[in-house]
């Protein structure tokens, strides 16, 4: 077979095109599991919150969170009286390991559970320049480990303070919900062993989730809902002081 | 009007920009993933690639499945809401493999009161103790059962 130079200059560039493509594949789907039928979300009792840090534990295991990092954390809230705009509040190690006494015994006392509130309309995904953090089209925000630059860009446009550049990897890391373990039909981690019910995963797009009774009969709150982030962790029993 | 002399210079300019244009367009398909753009702006891929990352926490219907003696005595009891890995950890391998993986033995000393020690942050009805007024440094399992540990009659709360 005989190829002319013109040919030759003509064929590379479609067959570098069409090698691309080989490597690329099609991207493989979890069997069962179709991101349309979900729409991902957390609700937070915090009435029964006893600070008992399971949940901060569990996540640093399931997902190897580096210590020092958190993808969920604890607060505790002590407030005086009416003193709502100036809570104390504390989280020593996000409450990985409970939490000590508090040194005054006065006023209101609790704990909040913090995590990412994936947001519908995320401040965080709008920011980043190379499309390496998104929602998915199940609800959860996500970040692509192949793609992100490590630029911080979403670190501080997160107005929750949910992110943090894990320091092994240098690239944005954030909860996901669990990801590979709610796309399996499991629960996430920290709801698995969150001992007395703060914690439970929400399908809000699933008719047969309980979520839709409780959110039915019950007052919630999202966090700081009047930046319009359409927030999906909803929260039960939230204090006006709880930033 | 005369013709315009040197169109042939027009033609090279305009030349030289397709060849621009068709440069960037090849090396812009061998350098962005074909799953870019797949659901929106970002690599499709991705999200296949987050949902295959191990799993380390079994969840405790893989634990019922042969425990089902603990699980006879703790759905009885009060700790039935509370699922077998938020006290025995992450225990996925020794779903996997329950021969050469075993949990590690927990004391009961240090594991109960990460819950049950007394603090005024905790809701009023949690059941709680000062552990040191309540038992000293006794394993709390020297009395209580910890997958049902209410105290039975005889012996008071």
């Amino acid at each position: 077979m005989n190829i002319t130079r013109r040919q030759l200059l003509i064929l590379l560039p479609a067959a570098a095109i069409a090698w691309d493509h080989i490597l690329a594949g099609t991207p493989e789907a979890s069997p069962n599991y179709n991101m349309t039928d979900h729409w991902w979300g957390m609700l937070m009792d915090i009435t029964k919150c006893i600070g008992c840090g399971s949940c901060v534990r569990a996540c640093q295991l399931e997902n190897q969170v580096p210590d020092g990092y958190f993808r969920t954390w604890v607060e505790r809230y002590q407030v005086t009286d009416w003193n709502i705009e100036y809570p104390k509040v504390d989280s020593p190690d996000g409450g990985k390991s409970g939490f000590p006494p508090a040194k005054e015994d006065v006023g209101k006392n609790f704990f909040v559970p913090k995590m990412c509130n994936q947001c519908a309309d995320s401040p965080c995904t709008q920011v980043c320049p190379v499309g390496a953090t998104f929602v998915s089209p199940d609800g959860v925000v996500l970040v692509d480990q192949k793609y992100c630059l490590g630029c911080r860009y979403c670190v501080q446009a997160c107005p929750y303070g949910c992110r943090f550049i894990n320091p092994k990897t240098e690239t944005a890391n954030k909860c996901t919900l669990c990801y590979h373990r709610i796309t399996k039909g499991l629960t996430t981690a920290c709801c698995e062993v969150c001992p007395t019910g703060t914690r439970q995963l929400a399908d809000l797009r699933n008719p047969e989730d309980p979520i839709h009774e409780f959110l039915k009969t019950h007052s919630v709150q999202v966090l700081k809902p009047y930046l319009a982030t359409r927030a999906k962790v909803f929260y039960y029993g939230l204090d006006g002081s709880v930033r | 009007m005369t013709k315009f002399k040197d169109a042939g210079h027009l033609f090279r300019l305009a030349a030289v920009f397709l060849v621009g244009v068709v440069l960037f367009l090849i090396v812009r398909g061998l350098l962005v993933p074909k799953s870019f753009g797949q659901y929106g702006h970002y690599r499709g891929k991705a999200i296949a690639e987050i949902a295959a990352l191990p799993v380390s926490y079994a969840g405790h219907q893989v634990c019922e499945g042969c425990h089902t003696d603990v699980l006879d005595v703790k759905s009885k009891g009060v700790h039935k809401g509370v699922a077998c890995e938020s006290c025995h950890g992450p225990l996925a391998k020794h779903a996997d493999d329950p021969a050469s993986v075993q949990p590690e033995k927990l004391d009961t000393a240090k594991l109960c009161v990460r819950c049950h020690e007394a603090n005024m942050a905790k809701p009023r009805n949690f059941p709680q103790v000062a552990s040191e007024e309540h038992s000293g440094d006794a394993a709390c399992n020297s009395c209580h059962q910890p997958h049902s540990p209410a105290m039975t009659a005889g012996v008071s709360q």
